[in-house]
């Protein structure tokens, strides 16, 4: 067993968790933040994608373990005082999901592409969203949602 | 995944010590290849002992003759470090190709190396840019460290402190990847080092090589027409799923011969 201390959504939060446990099984789990979704086992699909000391990470592939002492954003964490985040706005105006099951791990990859990259054009952001598989194949309106959702951030800083 | 210890080391010889007070213990990086393994029950240790608390071990320094990259230092760091975009531009170009943004962030050069496997980008970079592998006991040269399929010239306990690669300006790396896990199907590397042309081909054979006829060729006049004549042998290359060797050894020919156009248009 493991006592894992976390911050989680700006929130304290210890954990007791097996040393096999990944983060994912202690966010979904224990903290039962069931945003955060597990669509492979190949590490592949990014559904699990949260922000572990400000970068994106796939939780599936890391163990909780390694995360004592870190700060952790989920999805759950974006929306402030229950207004939308201005990307998940972005997603829900562009109607950038389908059956919405990749869109967490969407949001939280395309949230840290705005955070770190100057230059978006459609382009960069298709090949920057290459760890998110969506299986409903809406990348049309994906990208769409990241352009709008990246503008409204940069509104919403200034 | 098995159920298993976990130790964090803080130094190196913490982690040597405990390494070798277990029967079966394995060294843990950034995790992007242990633990998918791990869950897939490839591999079962009874001890994992974290790399990631040993201090010293993600910097990335200009050197005399080079840069030296510590084994920690993620794909990320590597990719967005300036001191590697000024001096050694293909190394961040390579690491910045390598898997997702999500994979960049945990993902270590050290593991990468240590793993040694056939469809990884690194290794095309150690070995064509002739960088060394700085140990806790030694330094490898590149040509002596990449033995066969996920195996080096590491002894089992043996960890990977630093990759040393000197600066080299005019380079290129071409990556033909699988479409599905972005993995090299075939990646080249070409460096023009002073008069000398070196040629790493990863994920063609079951592990790094280099391209000896064509970097002959190439030394001598780095134009494609030198190279037209060449071949390489369909026998040596991966025939799997994703491509057979004819085509494999095909592709290989036909990046070098882009490259070499990339580095000709310089
Ligand atoms: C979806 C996905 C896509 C990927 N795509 C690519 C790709 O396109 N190209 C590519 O090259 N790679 C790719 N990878 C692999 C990725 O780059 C891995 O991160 C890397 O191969 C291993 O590094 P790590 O730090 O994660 O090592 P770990 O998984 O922690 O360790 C791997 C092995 O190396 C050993 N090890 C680690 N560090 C040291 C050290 N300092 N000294 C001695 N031994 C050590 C460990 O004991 C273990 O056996 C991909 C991975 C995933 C999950
Ligand atoms: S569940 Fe993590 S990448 Fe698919
Ligand atoms: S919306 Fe269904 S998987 Fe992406």
């Amino acid at each position: 067993m493991e006592a894992i201390k976390l911050q989680v959504n700006g929130r304290k939060r210890t954990v007791h968790c097996a040393t096999n446990a990944t983060l994912v099984d202690v966010i979904r789990e224990q903290l039962h933040l069931t945003g955060t979704h597990v669509g492979c086992d190949t590490s592949q699909c990014g559904a699990c994608t949260v922000h572990l000391d400000g970068d994106a990470v796939k939780a599936c592939t890391i163990l909780a373990a390694q995360c004592d002492g870190s700060t952790l954003t989920t999805i759950e964490g974006l929306a402030q005082n229950e207004v939308h985040h201005p990307m998940q706005q972005a997603f829900n105006e562009c109607h950038g999901l389908q059956c919405g099951f990749c869109t967490p791990g969407m949001i939280m990859s395309a949230v840290d592409l705005v955070h770190k990259e100057e230059e978006l054009s459609p382009e960069a952001i298709r090949s920057a969203l290459e760890g998110n598989i969506c299986r409903c194949t809406g990348y049309q309106n994906i990208v769409a949602a990241v352009v709008q959702g990246a503008a409204g951030m940069k509104e919403q800083q200034s | 995944m098995y159920s298993f210890k976990m130790e964090r080391a803080e130094s190196l010889t913490s982690a040597l010590e405990r390494f070798g007070d277990s029967d079966d213990a394995v060294y843990l990086a950034g995790g992007h290849t242990l633990i998918p393994a791990m869950k897939q029950r490839l591999r079962a240790p009874e001890d994992v002992i974290d790399l990631s608390g040993i201090p010293g071990l993600r910097d990335i320094l200009v050197t005399q003759d080079g840069i030296e990259i510590g084994a920690m230092a993620t794909h990320a760091a590597v990719a967005g470090s300036a001191h590697v975009k000024t001096h050694i531009p293909v190394l961040a170009d390579l690491a910045g190709g390598i898997g997702d943004r999500q994979v960049r962030n945990r993902g270590t050069i050290g593991g990468s190396i240590a793993n040694n496997d056939p469809a990884a980008d690194y290794p095309a970079a150690v070995l064509g840019l002739d960088a060394r592998i700085v140990t806790d006991r030694r330094t490898i040269a590149s040509g002596d460290f990449f033995k066969a399929m996920f195996e080096t010239a590491l002894e089992p306990d043996e960890i990977i402190r630093a990759i040393q690669f000197p600066k080299i300006e005019r380079a290129a790396y071409l990556k033909f990847p699988n479409p599905a896990s972005r993995y090299a199907m075939v990646g080249v590397l070409i460096a023009c080092i002073s008069d000398e042309v070196r040629i790493a081909i990863t994920g063609a054979a079951p592990s790094v090589f280099r391209a000896a006829d064509f970097e002959v060729a190439l030394s001598e006049s780095f134009s494609e027409s030198s190279i037209s004549e060449l071949t390489l042998p369909s026998d040596t290359m991966n025939d799997d799923i994703h491509a057979s060797a004819d085509y494999r050894a095909h592709l290989c020919k036909v990046l070098i011969g882009r490259g070499v156009q990339m580095l000709s248009d310089h």
